[in-house]
């Protein structure tokens, strides 16, 4: 599953969906949104997205992640629009038979994602706003 | 021929279009796009070390050739997560 949506993130319906009889481990990481960044103090977050790039490149990188590593399932959701402090912006899931590959596949597919799928955040101020990019996020 | 070329982010924010179409020899290359694009918006220019270029939904090289109607996107740094 991967997709892009404006509504709240529910982190036990994305854990669900990778939920495999097969699988002993489930993974999870959340990325959330902090009240500070680059010495200020942060508001909000505002995403953009590319959808149909950032779909291509999210079945991408869960191909890669399949060349890897044998897990059951992946799951990939990241919120888009203007998210407050302390809010779900990303939530991750993979599930496998045991827990060392599900561990690695997680990291892999936030660090990827962070990498190459088209999805821009905008950092709110107390004086301004400003586009994060190459590697600041 | 005629590719479309869409903005996102800070990219879309400097040149304050979210999608423009862009007359192009036919063979023309991404460089060539490219130069004609910092030609037409030359407020890219600052950033265009960091700026990246994606043909139908898919990073490319400069050398790769365009066609007619190809959907070809400007991509800032991205920082999702």
């Amino acid at each position: 599953m991967f997709q892009m949506v404006e509504e709240p993130l529910d982190i036990q319906a994305v854990v669900k969906h990778v939920s495999d009889p097969a699988a002993g481990a489930v993974v999870t990481f959340v990325g959330t949104v902090r009240d500070h960044a680059r010495g200020k103090r942060v508001l909000s977050l505002e995403y953009e997205a590319y959808p149909e790039m950032a779909e291509r490149m999210l079945q991408r990188i869960h191909e890669e992640i399949r060349a890897r590593w044998d897990v059951c399932k992946i799951a990939v959701v990241h919120r888009m629009g203007r998210l407050q402090v302390g809010e779900v912006s990303v939530v991750i899931a993979v599930s496998s038979a045991h827990r060392e590959e599900a561990f690695k596949a997680c990291r892999y597919a936030i660090d990827r994602t962070k990498e190459m799928v088209p999805i821009w955040k905008k950092e709110v101020y107390e004086d301004g706003e400003c586009w994060i990019g190459e590697g600041g996020g | 021929m005629t590719v479309n070329v869409r903005f996102f982010a800070i990219a879309r924010q400097t040149v304050g279009e979210r999608e423009v179409e862009v007359e192009l020899k036919e063979g023309s290359t991404v460089q060539s796009l490219w130069e004609a694009l910092l030609k037409r918006f030359p407020r890219l220019h600052p950033m265009s070390g960091s700026l990246k270029l994606a043909v139908n939904w898919d990073y490319v090289q400069p050398e790769a050739v365009l066609c007619d109607g190809d959907e070809v996107a400007v991509i800032p740094p991205v920082s999702g997560g």
